[in-house]
């Protein structure tokens, strides 16, 4: 099994060939999804070069780096980090919307910031270091 | 640590999210959330998923968003100074009139807070907002990558490897304090603020370590 990191998450697939992965396996570790026409976020669809997508499998890897974002290995090949261009982030962030995340509190329990809407919202970051 | 703050705030509605950046693990901050007895959200961040979201490049910093969902002061100083540069090392001690002016920076914080969550104040326009969100660049990007396999790979045991990408993560984005004392943490529980983070403090010269939020009209 290969790890796959991303901003939404962890996910673990089935991986050969680098990072060549089912069409379920990377609709579900990155929201895009393999179709005829590309592979489609929301009303995005994004045409495919050339061998990025056969026999119903896609180089995700390949397919992450072609949006401009930035692709990183572990050394055995295990993990992978699907991260997050530049151009996203700063498109994330002058919309002014609140990122949304989900975080554990210390009995593990996930609390989601945007479950607090029609609140006003002081988020602070601490570390004990 | 917040929990003054929302007994002062909470009949306005408005909620505390606090944070802990521990890539080391919730037990690290178990004792401090424990002490501090509180009643709103206090949450875990191995990750540093919420520093990598906004921005953030050091803690303490805040996040004001409206009912709306919006933010209405991008990430700042959360009222921390940098009185402590002056500090006597070997006592580690401040200035009595150094730690007054910390503490008043602190109080005159929080007070703006608790006037945002009563009346609005001190929110800002859309456009002020955007001009004072935090840099973004691709190096940026890419530290954030190489940060959080980094701390992946710690979880797993590999620690040359990791060490490797979380040392990289804060040659990419050296504004980062949040993730420079994460890679030295790693060498060595202690040096986050040992002889190796002073050299860094020193070497900012008469940049400040926390940036002093701007509450100047706009």
């Amino acid at each position: 099994m290969t790890t796959i990191l991303t901003d939404r998450g962890d996910a673990r697939v089935d991986a050969s060939d680098g990072l060549r992965v089912s069409a379920a396996d990377a609709e579900r570790a990155v929201g895009w999804t393999l179709k005829p026409e590309g592979m489609c976020h929301d009303e995005i669809c994004v045409p495919l070069p050339e061998g990025m997508a056969q026999g119903g499998r896609v180089d995700l890897a390949a397919f992450w780096r072609h949006l401009g974002n930035p692709v990183l290995s572990s050394e055995a090949g295990d993990a992978w980090m699907l991260g997050t261009g530049v151009d996203a982030r700063r498109a994330a962030l002058e919309g002014l919307e609140a990122p949304d995340f989900t975080l554990p509190d210390l009995a593990g329990k996930p609390h989601t910031l945007s479950s607090l809407r029609g609140r006003k919202v002081f988020l602070a970051t601490w570390a004990s270091w | 640590m917040w929990q003054q703050l929302y007994s002062d705030i909470k009949d306005t509605g408005a909620m505390i999210v606090a944070i802990a950046e521990e890539s080391r693990g919730a037990e690290h901050a178990r004792q401090w959330i424990e002490a501090a007895k509180a009643e709103y959200w206090c949450l875990i961040d191995t990750d540093h998923r919420v520093a990598d979201l906004y921005g953030m490049v050091n803690v303490p910093q805040s996040v004001w968003i409206d009912e709306t969902g919006r933010m209405v002061r991008p990430p700042e100083t959360t009222g921390s100074t940098d009185h402590f540069r002056r500090m006597d090392l070997k006592t580690r001690t401040m200035t009595p009139e150094d730690q007054a002016a910390r503490n008043a920076a602190r109080v005159a914080y929080l007070d703006a807070v608790k006037a945002w969550a009563r009346t609005g104040a001190h929110a800002l326009p859309a456009d002020a907002a955007r001009k004072r969100l935090p840099a973004n660049t691709p190096e940026i990007a890419r530290a954030h990558a190489h940060f959080r396999l980094g701390v992946w790979l710690r979880a797993q045991g590999r620690v040359a490897e990791a060490d490797k990408h979380l040392g990289e993560a804060s040659r990419l984005h050296p504004d980062s304090w949040n993730m420079w004392r994460q890679a030295a943490d790693l060498v060595e529980v202690g040096k986050a603020s040992g002889p190796g983070f002073w050299q860094r403090v020193h070497a900012l010269g008469d940049k400040p370590y926390y940036p002093p939020p701007d509450f100047t009209a706009v």
